[in-house]
């Protein structure tokens, strides 16, 4: 990483710190996806890699988009060049992203607009598991499962499960107030007490999943470019 | 036959490949991209020694998979899931035709599987009957996610596909793996979605659905629906190796299986050439849920793994079991799975 001024470069990479995959759920910064910043005021270059060549198409569009706004949005930044590299579909997504073509029509033909549903199924998968990790807590600090139907966002403790739960509720319209129930479903419904266990125990298949994959993943973009490529 | 402290263990390999990965044989930037992928996962997964230089990787041939599987890796029998991607090898990656004429030469040591696609219509019909009589099917792989000229994959509830379930049951095809899993990719669609195995499912009672790669990464999906049918089982190919680099996720993750699922309905894979059996097996039969995490999900007992590495799959393609590697006799159905699940504690 170079840098142009000092404070619009640490700029450029808290908001790329702020894109996030959205299947793993981790800031793209952090996963090592971010191969090389060059902030030349007023342009930055980004490029990008994954840690497989098949990455799914759809949710490496979506990084590169996202990254795109993240930039623009710095202020002293009025171009953005960010480029996927080392990816079977990396041609049709940059040129698509730069010509704010969308995810369709950069692949004319052969994708339909999925997108915004893509990205909702994985923004409440990753509700679910901060949830998950949320009631941990509480059960860890002696709480029984039935009870959590009855808790609110008060009683749960301040810490970054907490912090991490609130932020996905944000992401999903979901009530952040105190005084909102806890354990509510992709729609902000409070899960009744007969329901809770099991929902529960998926809601653990699904932070199981979640932290798995985003260790994989992690592991072959260290095997693919070797130690330097973990960011 | 694997044997470890006075125990016996009968090992189906139920997902083992034949494949020319070779660069005369991709025949586009894809197939190299696809080889190379499956390295990867091969370099990250597998412990120090067990790892190959890439061209070798790309295409062992025949006495080095006979030697792996059957004389180093313990394996009783071992089925060959084809992989054609037409697309991206000219002479197809592993197909039917060349996984039999491996299994042709060494009797009894291999069940070979066949594979359909819906996208061909009648004549992939008329293709299947030949294919089943051919090389006596009892099993197909499916592979939803492969492209095919412009398109980018296909359902299993698609119309087509639902006439050659229909020409499987007649076949007598039983046992339908279906890849969901890592590796490539339908273009939009959310390629691990296992919810078409769902309705399939439900839709084909007598047929068993055997989805490899059990949803991985979508483990929470495919254990949502395994759960509500009975008919659905769980391929471990790729799970297994996190055994070794990754122990503690290995055991949530068969932790998780067994919850949802149960021990009737998971079988071993090694998906050779990308792991090697040996050092699985070995790993399983010596495996056991951390103590910290018993209370979560329980322990393995021997019984759990005789049934996962062998016993399971022999059941689904009528595989006689010496008598020294069987257990207890239980009904076949493995029954419901949730009401019957442990009950969470808190």
């Amino acid at each position: 990483m170079t840098t142009g001024t000092a404070s619009v470069t640490a700029a450029v990479w808290s908001a790329l710190g702020r894109v996030r995959d959205p299947e793993l759920d981790e800031p793209i910064t952090d996963l090592g996806f971010v191969h090389e910043l060059v902030v030349d005021e007023p342009e930055v270059r980004a490029r990008l890699r994954l840690p497989t060549y098949f990455c799914a198409p759809n949710f490496a569009y979506l990084m590169v988009a996202d990254a795109v706004d993240a930039i623009r949005a710095v202020p002293g930044v009025e171009r953005a060049d960010v480029r996927l590299e080392d990816h079977f579909a990396a041609e049709e997504i940059n040129a698509g992203v730069a010509a704010g073509a969308g995810f369709p029509d950069s692949f004319p033909g052969e994708a339909v607009n999925e997108l915004d549903e893509l990205r909702r199924t994985f923004r409440r998968k990753a509700h679910t598991a901060a949830l998950e990790r949320a009631c941990r807590v509480l059960l860890a600090g002696g709480s029984r499962v039935e009870e959590l139907a009855e808790l609110t966002l008060r009683d749960v403790p301040a810490s970054p499960e907490k912090d991490s739960l609130l932020r996905r509720r944000r992401e999903l319209g979901l009530p952040v107030a105190p005084e909102s129930p806890l354990f509510v479903d992709d729609d902000g419904v409070r899960v009744p007490v007969d329901q809770l266990a099991l929902r529960l125990r998926f809601a653990q298949a699904v932070r199981v999943s979640i932290d798995g994959n985003a260790s994989f993943c992690r592991g072959l973009l260290r095997t693919r470019y070797g130690e330097e490529g973990t960011g | 036959m694997y044997t470890k402290d006075g125990e016996s263990y009968f090992i189906v390999d139920s997902h083992v490949h034949a494949w020319d990965g070779s660069l005369t044989n991709q025949a586009n930037r894809y197939g190299k991209g696809f080889i190379e992928c499956f390295y990867d996962y091969h370099r990250n997964l597998s412990p120090e020694g067990w790892v190959w230089p890439l061209e070798k990787f790309e295409k062992y041939g025949e006495e080095t998979l006979v030697r792996d599987l059957f004389d180093e890796g313990y394996v009783d029998k071992g089925i060959f899931q084809p992989t054609y991607l037409s697309d991206f090898y000219v002479n197809g990656f592993n197909t039917t035709e060349q996984n039999g004429a491996v299994a042709e030469k060494y009797p009894d040591k291999f069940i070979v599987n066949g594979a359909w696609d819906p996208r061909n219509g009648e004549t992939g019909l008329k293709n299947l009957e030949m294919l089943a009589q051919r090389w006596n099917l009892k099993g197909v792989k499916l592979y939803t996610a492969e492209w095919k000229g412009i398109s980018r994959g296909w359902k299993l509830t698609d119309p087509w596909a639902y006439r050659y379930l229909e020409k499987c049951e007649e076949l007598g095809i039983v046992n339908i793996h279906v890849h969901k899993g890592p590796t490539i990719y339908p273009l939009n669609r959310d390629a691990f979605d296992v919810h078409d195995v769902d309705e399939a499912a439900t839709m084909f009672p007598g047929l068993r659905f055997i989805v490899e790669h059990c949803g991985l990464p979508r483990l929470e999906d495919f254990c949502w629906i395994a759960t509500q049918e009975p008919n659905v089982y769980g391929g471990l190919a790729v799970a297994m190796p996190f055994i070794h680099t990754r122990p503690r996720y290995f055991a949530q993750v068969i932790g998780e299986l067994l919850y949802w699922l149960d021990e009737n309905r998971l079988t071993f894979a090694s998906d050779y050439a990308i792991w090697h059996p040996r050092w699985l097996i070995e790993k399983f039969v010596d495996f056991q849920i951390p103590e910290d995490m018993q209370a979560e999900y329980g322990a393995l007992t021997t019984e759990i793994k005789k049934k996962i590495l062998g016993l399971n799959a022999a059941r689904l393609y009528d595989l006689d079991v010496p008598r020294e590697a069987q257990v207890e006799p239980e009904p076949a159905d493995s029954g419901e799975a949730v009401g019957s699940a442990p009950v969470v504690s808190a």
